[in-house]
């Protein structure tokens, strides 16, 4: 088995869209065009770009949500979108998704344990017990009680519902997290605690990130490898250190000069 | 210098489910015309509750005492339809989703024209005129054709820009912000705050930014007011206060942020514990229970205000210790 946990080759998506005119054909978007990389076990990458850049459609072709227009993305030497729906639905306890709003990503009607144990009940068929042991294991990881179990997400602050959502995404023990915007609706003594904890996990589970970010300043605290998207084209790809001191795509630069607050960055 | 606002010793009390809270608990600050002035904290600590007090658009049972003079009218005891007359004419406003402050369902030329008939009497001709010199001022492409564009037909930073010269349209005296660029990518939240800075230098109105973001306040605004639990707990110029961090509060929010250069893997300085809730605000400092500082005496009454450095003000007996 290679080190290679994710890998995403040549990946294209394209989307219809409505026709504008009566006989006209349907215009095409351009998501995703061509992109490729390879995300090493235990490691994390950054993928940065702006509203459109094609970062949350790569995020869904990883999650196996929607198939590549062409191309391949493989996960753990599985070729995801080829495989058939039952080996895919086990395939899927080895990566989960962490969502940008921890408001509108949990259901309000669910006690945290429905929440937190659904994965693992869909994907296992796991005993009740063994759901709410399971789901008392992965609060407990990310810091909050067993006690919390039988509570609602309105009893929470965003900081702690977020943590919820890292529990639910942890409970099949999945060797890949996809994150998308994890701490931007945070505020930010809560995002450093939701920073600090995704990193513990990363050491004490050796859990693999895919880390979808606008902020710079994140992607560089937390992955090893950045990628810079444009219009769904990779235009910059290196460790955060290279990347950020030494840009070499124009994209790269506008984005870092953009990066408010220049006067309070570390020299 | 005249002095366009003056806030002095404001309260307000909500009526939340648990009864009465207090979200503002004194808070004090003035400024003149061309000031720009921040406004800095985080979820629930009276930033947003200080911008609607303003504009009096307070939820409904809430109680204001103290007293909010805007060019010399005290704004806390005005009537309704008087506040109609200064909202949008005088002060203008400029919210974070630019989606939800505009209406889906009339062109942004309409949109714009609206306070300049309401408060300027302008025929709809003449509104129009002026809207799509409004527009091509905070420069938006295609200026003309926009005008009868719809607000689903624009991008996120484009309907901002829409938002703004809403709130240009009646060259306001103040304008006020509140997270203008939080919902906008990297790029345009940059594109947005130079086009607000050159506006207000431009016009020489004074500028109230609120926003979570230390960054940009250190890029846009000349004084910032640091809040937390209701209370201003530091204000002063905005280097001196990023130069010294004089509150506990401020200190960790600072050092809580992540910001490019540190290495991988590093863990962040965190403030332990969590706002308390409205309903659960203590009598004395809000940030005892958080702060590593803490003495006895810091939770029996609100500190008061201590001087720093001319000009630069902090709510903590023990600054000198941080």
């Amino acid at each position: 088995m290679s080190d290679a946990l994710l890998e995403v080759i040549d990946v294209h998506r394209q989307y219809r869209l409505p026709r504008e005119s009566l006989f006209g054909a349907r215009p095409v978007v351009q998501a995703l065009a061509g992109v490729g990389f390879t995300l090493q076990r235990g490691r994390s990458l950054g993928i940065v770009g702006e509203s459109g850049s094609g970062k949350s459609t790569l995020a869904r072709l990883v999650m196996a949500l929607e198939p590549p227009s062409a191309g391949q993305v493989r996960f753990d030497g599985q070729d995801l979108h080829a495989l058939d729906a039952a080996a895919l639905r086990r395939a899927r306890a080895g990566f989960q998704m962490v969502f940008q709003d921890p408001y509108g990503s949990l259901d309000p009607r669910r006690k945290v344990l429905q929440t937190v144990s659904e994965p693992l009940a869909v994907l296992h068929g796991a005993s009740v017990a063994e759901q709410r042991e399971r789901a008392a294991e992965a609060l407990d990881a990310v810091g909050l009680r067993s006690a919390d179990l039988d509570k609602y997400p309105h009893e929470f602050s965003g900081g702690q519902r977020q943590r919820i959502a890292i529990a639910r995404a942890l409970i099949t023990r999945p060797k890949l997290i996809v994150a998308d915007e994890p701490v931007s609706a945070l505020d930010v003594s809560v995002q450093a605690q939701v920073l600090n904890l995704m990193q513990d996990l990363q050491d004490r589970f050796g859990v693999t990130y895919l880390f979808i970010s606008h902020d710079l300043a994140v992607v560089d605290l937390v992955c090893d490898e950045v990628i810079v998207l444009q219009q769904g084209r990779i235009v910059e790809q290196g460790s955060p250190d290279r990347l950020f001191r030494d840009p070499q795509h124009p994209y790269t630069r506008r984005l870092l000069a953009a990066v408010p607050g220049g006067m309070l960055q570390v020299p | 210098m005249s002095e366009l606002l003056s806030v002095q010793d404001l309260r307000v009390t909500l009526q939340t489910a648990r009864g009465p809270a207090d979200a503002l608990r004194g808070v004090s600050f003035s400024m003149a015309r061309g000031d720009t002035v921040g406004l800095i904290g985080e979820s629930g600590c009276g930033k947003s509750i200080t911008a609607l007090a303003l504009m009096g658009l307070l939820p409904e049972g809430a109680q204001v005492a103290g007293s909010i003079r805007f060019e010399g009218a005290e704004l806390t005891t005005l009537r309704e339809a008087e506040l109609c007359r200064i909202r949008g004419d005088r002060i203008g406003m400029v919210f974070q989703e630019p989606m939800t402050a505009l209406n889906p369902l009339h062109t942004v030329g309409r949109q714009i024209g609206e306070s300049l008939r309401l408060h300027k009497g302008l025929s709809g001709a003449a509104a129009r005129a002026e809207a799509l010199r409004l527009l091509e001022r905070v420069q938006l492409p295609q200026a003309a054709q926009r005008l009868d564009a719809y607000p689903h037909q624009l991008s996120g930073g484009q309907r901002q820009r829409v938002v703004i010269a809403i709130a240009l349209a009646c060259g306001p005296d103040l304008l006020v912000a509140d997270e203008p660029t939080t919902a906008l990518d990297v790029t345009i939240q940059r594109e947005v705050l130079d086009l607000i800075r050159e506006l207000v230098r431009e016009d020489g109105m004074g500028l109230l930014l609120i926003s979570h973001d230390l960054g940009v306040m250190a890029d846009t605004v000349q004084r910032l007011l640091v809040m937390y639990g209701g209370t201003v707990v530091e204000s002063g110029p905005t280097t001196e206060v990023f130069r010294r961090l004089a509150h506990p509060y401020a200190r960790g929010l600072f050092a809580a942020r992540p910001r490019l250069g540190l290495a991988r893997g590093t863990r962040l300085a965190t403030i332990p514990g969590r706002v308390p809730e409205l309903a659960d605000m203590p009598p004395g400092c809000p940030f005892a229970d958080r702060c590593a500082l803490v003495v006895d005496e810091c939770r029996r009454a609100l500190p008061a205000v201590e001087a720093v450095s001319p000009g630069h003000e902090v709510r903590c007996i023990r600054w000198r210790e941080s």
